[in-house]
Parts: structure tokens; C-alpha cells; sequence
């Protein structure tokens, strides 16, 4: 048993650990704290598979980026103090068997196919050749992910920083505001 | 102590395995939990795990570097998704007071 067999066992149990943490914990905090690890662990299995860059991105977007924005939802969508969070689960049982049922069904269809293995050598990812694939092939994909990008944050900011009145669960609520007239 | 081959030397379906096990736990995070910010965590636990196949589809299979450039672009949709999603989170908390989506139930008053 090699190294790259031991760090894949390793990994694959850290990651499948910590998912099942995050989908069954009752606590919302513990849930992303997990996730932080599974994410972790898949920048580790990127780089196994000669996928330098796409593992220190999963590192910078993902664990520093999304993960992050994930707490800050739920420190400000949560009153009091964060040892109370507590989230609730429906249909636990049903929904088991049915992502059971597709996780099996998806591992029968890998399994059973004979794919065309073309392995990659170790030399053949550099940074140059991501860089010129980007410049070329990928060219009209990575300018349109920039506009996208730029929408999304114009997006997310003008949707942030609007404020309506909250909805009164006893009284209709107003059916148009000055707030809501503006919009 | 000898192991069988298949153990012994990770390969493609490894990975794909785990992939799949990602997938299933992700869908469960979806269907099951009823706080918003559970379901975006079990969103972005699908996307990573469609990420590692086409990871290991570029390692294994005949897909070469395209892989790794979808797998790229996949993180930037995941990380302009992530925003507008909290955004739109925190909108409705403002407006329902709750994040549970089954009291999430009208478009407009």
C-alpha cells in the first residue's frame, strides 16, 4: 500500500465523515464547521488527482470565501446566542432511503461501466497550458464568467441593502409602502 | 498482510464512489433539513462532488485539462451563487422573520 493509497483512504474517510456530520448535526454551526472540512479534504483529493490549481481555488473560493459568507448567513439569521441553533429535520427516514437508493444506484452505473481510461501524465498539467487553454479554447466562457461575476455582485449588493417592512403575521400587511412604491 | 488489488490501488472509480456518496449526502441535506442556509450547504456539497468527477475524469479518463476548466468555472458559478443566495436569504428574513422554508409559502402579499 503506497502513499497515494494511504492519503486516498485517509481523505475519503475525512470527507465522507465530516458530510454525513454536516447533513445529520442538529447544530447549524457544526454543520458549516464540517463542511469546512470536507471542502478541505477535497482540495486535498484535487491534488492527488494533478489538479494543483484547482485545489489552492477550492482553498481561496471556497474555504475562505463561501464558507465564511455561509456563517455570516447564519449569524444574522439567528436571534440570541449560537449554542441554542438548533434547525429542524423532516421526513429524516424517506429522505434517507431515497438519497440511499440514488447514491447506490449512481455507484452501480460507475461501477458497471467500462470507461475509456487515457490517465494523465504528472508533466502534462502545468499552470502555462491552464493559462493558454483559458486564452483560447475557454475564451468566450471566461469573459461571460466576468460579466456574470460583475452582476452577481452588483445583484447581491442592491438585494442586501434593501430593506421592506416585515410582514405582520396578526394585521395584512400594507399593500404598498412608500418603501415598495419606490421599487 | 496482502491486500486485494482493487483495494490496493485507488483508480477511477475511487473516486467516483466517493463522488457519489457526496451526491446522495447533499441530496439528503436538501430534502431533509428545512433551515434555507442547510439546503445552500447541501447545494454546494452537490456541486463539489459533480467537481471531483470531472477532477478525476481529467486524471483518469480522455478528458485532459477541459476537466480542470470546468471544474474552475463550476467554483466561480458556486461562489456567485453563494452571494445572491445569502442576499436572498437575508431578504426573506427581513420580510418572514424565520428562515425555515416551509414558512416561506407566499410569493406576494
Amino acid at each position: 500500500m503506497d502513499l497515494f493509497a494511504l492519503a486516498f483512504y485517509a481523505f475519503a474517510i475525512l470527507i465522507v465523515g465530516c458530510a454525513a456530520i454536516m447533513v445529520f448535526s442538529k447544530n447549524i454551526i457544526h454543520s458549516a464547521f464540517a463542511l469546512m472540512f470536507t471542502l478541505g479534504g477535497l482540495a486535498v483529493f484535487y491534488a492527488l488527482l494533478y489538479a494543483g490549481f484547482v485545489a489552492v481555488t477550492q482553498l481561496l473560493v471556497y474555504v475562505g470565501g463561501i464558507l465564511v459568507l455561509i456563517l455570516f448567513g447564519v449569524m444574522l439569521t439567528t436571534q440570541g446566542y449560537f449554542d441554542k441553533v438548533q434547525t429542524r429535520t423532516v421526513n429524516l427516514l424517506p429522505a434517507t432511503i431515497f438519497a440511499a437508493i440514488i447514491g447506490i444506484l449512481l455507484i452501480f452505473v460507475y461501477l458497471s461501466t467500462d470507461w475509456t481510461l487515457n490517465p494523465l501524465e504528472d508533466g502534462e498539467v502545468t499552470l502555462t497550458g491552464l493559462g493558454e487553454l483559458l486564452l483560447t479554447d475557454f475564451m468566450l466562457p471566461f469573459q461571460v464568467t466576468g460579466v456574470l461575476l460583475l452582476l452577481a455582485i452588483i445583484g447581491a449588493v442592491l438585494m442586501a441593502a434593501r430593506t421592506r417592512p416585515p410582514l405582520q403575521a396578526s394585521q395584512p400587511a400594507p399593500k404598498a409602502g412608500p418603501e415598495s412604491q419606490k421599487e | 498482510m496482502v491486500l486485494p488489488e482493487w483495494l490496493a490501488e485507488p483508480g477511477l472509480n475511487h473516486f467516483l464512489v466517493v463522488g457519489a456518496i457526496l451526491f446522495s449526502l447533499g441530496l439528503l441535506a436538501v430534502i431533509s433539513r428545512r433551515n434555507i442556509i442547510m439546503v445552500l450547504m447541501g447545494i454546494e456539497l452537490i456541486l463539489n462532488s459533480a467537481n471531483l468527477n470531472f477532477v478525476a475524469f481529467s486524471r483518469y479518463g480522455s478528458l485532459s485539462l477541459d476537466g480542470h476548466m470546468i471544474a474552475l468555472f463550476v467554483i466561480i458559478i458556486a461562489a456567485a451563487e453563494a452571494a445572491v443566495a445569502l442576499a436572498i436569504v437575508l431578504n426573506i428574513y427581513n420580510r418572514f422573520g424565520s428562515v425555515d422554508v416551509e414558512q416561506i409559502s407566499e410569493l406576494k402579499d
